[in-house]
């Protein structure tokens, strides 16, 4: 079993005209995501690489089934997309976009709330539940299908993490990127609930990084409510105050909260073990299994 | 995060309706005495630099008559002031107050939604207040999709025990202040202080506006006002590579994808001993020209003794990235720091075949690549 996603998953590309929007469409189907879908205004009736293109999110719901968005609309249009999506409205929506204005996320966020939808990102590398579908620009040839839920804020490490974990045959049951910016939909405590009550996650490693408090507040979460074990990893440990460290919401604040220490503290004493480099999380894995 | 000057976000307010000090901007001493004559005496001489304390650090100064406004304004123009070169001061009234209010807006990550805030705590580090004694600021939350309601302003304003002869005046300030911070994307508007005069007037003596980076592309009037030297040189130059840069203060040299494994990597050289020099993201979908761009902001830093070049490919291909360091290290007859190099992911095996190990060491994991960089820059400072 797994979370979000799976063979099943009826899924509609947003942006699917477009280069990236194409690219990964493609790669999704290869890595055997049952793309149903595309939907861009003014390109209904097109194909691309064979999935019928709609005008409208709805119509390409109701025609062919689609329960699941994947957005890869440009910054502008993306928090359109988003309500668009949340409207029709599918179960799952994927925002790929970077670089989305925050008072437009804070926005999606409202009217996400009222609903039943599971967003992830925006800013973010997709979801992924190896050997069935995979819905975002995840390089699908590093995952192997297994029993390790992963959770991450950021792309590339991910992949490093779960090519330390592949390596040691340890397989994931479902990688979630939950991405980088300062408002998410889909946060960690929303993730790691998915993955305790998944009887096919045995383990969890949850990938945090500098800035805001939402891993501190993952802490006392699975404090009071997860029993699965959990392995943490938290990078930043070098950044200076101030400073943004490429994601919107990687920076330690003057006043010194959102800081890698305090992070790996929370985490600590709730019994979470963080590594110390990505091997050391695959090392703490292997021991838990 | 773009960060207007002072005297800019003075004209957005101005503009916007709430009361700020008659003030004229100034980048010679003569201007600004021509300026301080003009205003009428006493006046406040404030250099104009992005940074926080520029009074204690002697960058707000008071005159009461010429001879003053000339010391004042040839002791700030053309200082220092951490770390900042000063080329402009703001002369203004100086505004004889009762009281020193604080009012602000931003954006509350944890809560997805605005926060509005009123203290009568104003004139003094905000942050410091809110660590010390959190409930001296009134904290009201808004739904952006309705925008600040007027009674949430009145509310905030008498929730932080602000004066009842001028808290009409002040909910109507931070009313405007939410309607700019809304209109304007802004991450960040603050008064403080917000002056209270005997005769109960309110008037912004300070502002702050800060604006989001990723909606600037719909306000082109604050995009111009943005600075274009600011700060460090290899920095102004990330901003013309446009890379995300971050400098610091150590010699190993750092060039990766994505913002969480560069800092992984960061947080490794420090593990395995060595002292990052930088922070640079490459981004997704690297073209050569980007990474030997990259290795030449790298190569530019004298603190740097060592690179480490790691790469773990999704979007960003291989045997692309290969390429990139192979041409970008052919121009030189010899290479100016050794670069220790680690392709992972998409392409990469491709990728590893064509790097010139001549030019650069390979090394297969992460750790071994830190450790590799590591060592060769003491090699270097031995």
């Amino acid at each position: 079993m797994s979370v979000l996603v799976d063979d099943d998953t009826h899924v509609v590309v947003q942006g699917i005209t477009g280069g990236e929007g194409k690219f990964h469409t493609e790669q999704m189907l290869d890595y055997g995501t049952n793309v149903v879908a595309g939907a861009v205004p003014g390109k209904g009736g097109q194909e691309v690489a064979g999935v019928p293109v709609y005008d409208t999110v709805d119509r390409a719901a109701r025609e062919e089934d689609a329960d699941a968005a994947v957005v890869f609309v440009p910054p502008a249009f993306a928090a359109d997309a988003c309500f668009e999506a949340l409207d029709a409205p599918v179960d799952l929506v994927v925002a790929i976009t970077e670089g989305i204005p925050t008072q437009d996320m804070s926005r999606v966020y409202r009217r996400l709330r009222e609903t039943d939808t599971h967003l992830v990102g925006p800013n973010c590398p997709g979801v992924i539940t190896p050997g069935e579908a995979k819905l975002g620009i995840l390089p699908g040839n590093i995952f192997s299908s297994g029993n390790v839920g992963l959770v991450s804020r950021s792309g590339t490490l991910t992949y490093q993490v779960v090519d330390n974990l592949t390596d040691r045959g340890l397989g994931q049951s479902t990688a979630i990127g939950i991405g980088g910016d300062p408002i998410i939909g889909t946060d960690f405590v929303d993730a790691l609930e998915l993955f305790e009550d998944d009887p096919d996650s045995d383990a969890i490693v949850m990938c945090g990084e500098i800035g805001g408090e939402d891993e501190e507040e993952a802490a006392r979460f699975i404090g009071e409510y997860v029993d699965t074990p959990v392995v943490g990893f938290i990078a930043g440990r070098t950044a200076p105050p101030g400073k943004r460290m490429g994601h919107a919401g990687a920076i330690v604040s003057g006043s010194g909260t959102g800081t890698a220490q305090s992070k790996i503290d929370a985490l600590e004493n709730v019994g979470v073990p963080v590594g110390d480099t990505p091997v050391e999380v695959a090392d703490e894995i292997e021991a838990i299994l | 995060m773009m960060k207007l000057h002072e005297y800019q976000a003075k004209e957005v307010f101005g503009d916007a309706g709430i009361p700020t000090p008659a003030s004229q901007l100034a980048e010679t001493v003569d201007e600004a005495v021509d300026a301080a004559e003009a205003i009428g005496y006493p006046v406040a001489i404030k250099a104009q630099v992005q940074v926080g304390g520029r009074g204690k650090a002697g960058g707000i100064k008071l005159a009461d008559d010429e001879a003053e406004a000339r010391e004042a304004a040839e002791s700030i123009i053309g200082m220092d002031l951490k770390g900042l070169h000063v080329d402009r001061v703001l002369v203004e009234a100086a505004v004889d107050f009762v009281d020193e209010l604080y009012v602000g807006v931003t954006m509350d990550r944890g809560e997805g939604r605005p926060v509005a805030m009123v203290s009568t705590r104003g004139g003094v580090n905000i942050e410091e207040v809110a660590a010390e004694d959190p409930d001296a600021i009134a904290r009201e939350h808004v739904d952006p999709a309705f925008g600040m309601h007027p009674y949430q302003a009145r509310k905030a304003v008498y929730d932080a025990g602000v004066d009842r002869e001028v808290a009409r005046d002040v909910a109507g300030v931070l009313s405007t202040l939410y309607e700019l911070w809304d209109d304007k994307d802004g991450s960040d508007a603050e008064i403080n202080p917000l002056m209270v005069t005997a005769d109960g007037e309110v008037i912004a003596a300070d502002a702050v506006m800060n604006v989001d980076d990723d909606a600037l592309f719909r306000h082109p009037d604050l995009a111009e006002m943005e600075d274009e030297a600011a700060g460090d040189d290899l920095e102004a130059k990330a901003n013309e590579y446009d890379f995300d840069y971050v400098r610091l203060e150590g010699n190993v040299g750092i060039i990766g994808n994505g913002a969480g494994l560069v800092m992984t990597t960061l947080d490794l050289v420090d593990y395995y001993g060595g002292e990052p020099a930088n922070f640079l993201d490459i981004g997704g979908g690297a073209q050569a020209e980007r990474v030997s761009n990259a290795l030449d902001m790298v190569f530019s830093d004298d603190n740097v003794d060592a690179v480490v070049f790691n790469i773990f490919g999704g979007i960003t291909r291989g045997d692309e990235v290969a390429r990139g360091i192979n041409e970008a290290l052919e121009q030189f007859d010899e290479i100016p720091k050794p670069v220790v190099v680690r392709l992972a992911g998409t392409n990469s095996e491709e990728g590893m075949e064509i790097l010139n190990t001549d030019l650069v060491q390979v090394e297969a994991t992460l750790e071994d690549a830190v450790q590799g960089a590591v060592a060769r820059a003491e090699e270097v400072t031995q």
